[in-house]
């Protein structure tokens, strides 16, 4: 049986200006634990992430949510890899999405504190967002996402320039996502961050997917040799 | 120089004794160049942004002839409301020609490119920074219209302000519908145009000073209210 958030997709193809960046794909995404695309850069991860988030258009194929497409794209949220700041405050910022969806200003206003705490920027609700440093507008960004309680959330490569400290705060956020059942499907180019959070990998290149299956058995053996190079810091192509 | 001292001078003496007619015109002049403004940011500040973020077939060229339009001669403006507010003309039941309200539309039609064609710049950048997340959070275009005109609101104020400097500057259009007819149609462009006319070049100058000092209070007094340099950096 499906969970009403799981996702198939079906000989997806996506051509910009006539030249493949992705597929054929044919793939099966259950509806929980956290789901890490590897690859390397101009593999697809990002225009993968995209196409599952229902922002990039595919050129041929199917994407299938186990819902109906306007009910999938309101229950998901997306995390961007360099995170797009509204210019207002961090208040405002983490009111935006609730107020999207018409919620009353009290309810707003306690959710915006209590996540404001969840994500240590309690003190600086009324900074204007694009001010903060580049940890601190990642966890607003991804606040942002959270305080919408999305079935499922998409992450590219939220911890790239951010430094260890940042790193671990962010991930410890993923992890309580996760234990409140938000799906999460994001993509990293750290393989110490895939060993603590992935419970399965996708592992991309040249637009194709070349493995698929649980984090543990891909680092202890994976399947192709493209894999096997990555792993080793090899250059792959 | 004379002139100049002359009319500084005409221009200090009509503030501080609050000539009647002084007081009469200006008062004039900030209402029709403000009900212009509000009038014309309601039309061009969606229209602007609109542009910025909709794709649609002809879009190229609707911008092309917007910025074409701001460089609307005002005189031809002028004639054109002439003849449609004239008898003759298919809106002359109204009566409106020869009344403040013709000037207000006259001066609508010459400042909403200017204000639609600077609001278009600016939102196309911020809708280059938002494009991603407003798609991402599933917005309606009506709430990526308002949320990118409420983030851009100081850029905007700027298109808002350029646009009511050209209003209240006009003279040529305002002087065919209007008629500077004293004490009904007599603002401070069209004042000056007769004073200059009748020769009383101190007086003339003297009413060019305040319509200066008219047009930086009002540009800063928006400043103060809207809070630009104190929440400037975002």
């Amino acid at each position: 049986m499906n969970h009403p958030m799981s996702v198939c997709l079906t000989n997806v193809v996506v051509k910009r200006r006539q030249k493949v960046v992705l597929g054929p794909v044919n793939l099966d995404l259950a509806a929980s634990g956290v789901t890490i695309v590897l690859g390397p850069n101009g593999a697809g991860k990002t225009t993968l992430l995209k196409v599952l988030h229902g922002v990039e258009r595919v050129s041929e194929g199917v994407v299938q949510w186990s819902v109906p497409d306007v009910q999938a794209r309101q229950s998901q949220a997306y995390v961007f890899q360099s995170p797009i700041m509204l210019r207002r405050s961090v208040r405002q910022n983490l009111a935006y999405p609730l107020e999207l969806l018409g919620q009353p200003k009290s309810e707003i206003a306690r959710q915006v504190v209590d996540w404001a705490h969840s994500i240590g920027l309690q003190n600086a609700l009324d900074l204007p967002a694009p001010r903060l440093s580049g940890g601190e507008r990642q966890k607003l960004a991804l606040g942002r996402a959270l305080i919408r309680k999305p079935k499922v959330l998409f992450l590219d490569e939220p911890c790239a320039n951010l430094d260890g400290r940042s790193t671990r705060e962010i991930e410890t956020l993923l992890r309580d996502a996760t234990q409140t059942g938000t799906r999460i499907i994001m993509t990293t180019h750290d393989l110490g961050q895939v060993r603590r959070l992935a419970g399965d990998v996708l592992f991309l290149l040249n637009g194709r997917v070349h493995e698929q299956g649980g984090a543990s058995a891909f680092f202890t053996d994976p399947k192709t040799p493209e894999a096997k190079a990555f792993l080793e810091g090899d250059i792959v192509e | 120089m004379n002139e100049i001292w002359s009319g500084i001078q005409a221009a200090f003496w009509l503030i501080i004794t609050l000539d009647a007619d002084l007081v009469e015109i200006t008062l004039r002049s900030l209402q029709v160049s403000l009900s212009a403004l509000v009038v014309a940011c309601v039309i061009a500040l969606p229209f602007g942004t609109w542009l910025a973020i909709r794709r649609f077939r002809y879009r190229r060229a609707a911008i092309a002839t917007l910025n074409a339009l701001m460089g609307l001669p005002p005189v031809v403006v002028g004639l054109i409301v002439y003849l449609l507010l004239s008898r003759s003309g298919p809106f002359g039941v109204l009566g409106l020609l020869f009344t403040p309200s013709a000037m207000i539309i006259a001066q609508i039609i010459i400042i909403t490119p200017l204000i639609a064609s600077i609001t278009h710049q600016a939102m196309r950048e911020l809708w280059a920074e938002y494009h991603d997340l407003l798609i991402s959070l599933n917005t309606t275009k009506r709430q990526r219209v308002m949320t990118l005109i409420w983030d851009g609101r100081r850029t905007l104020m700027t298109a808002a302000l350029a646009g009511f400097g050209r209003a209240i500057g006009e003279v040529g259009a305002i002087m065919i519908v209007g008629g500077n007819i004293d004490h009904a149609t007599r603002v401070l462009t069209t004042a000056i145009a007769l004073e200059t006319g009748k020769g009383d070049f101190a007086l003339a100058l003297g009413l060019g000073f305040v319509l200066i000092a008219l047009a930086l209070v009002v540009n800063l007094a928006i400043h103060a209210l809207s809070r630009t340099e104190r929440e400037g950096t975002w």
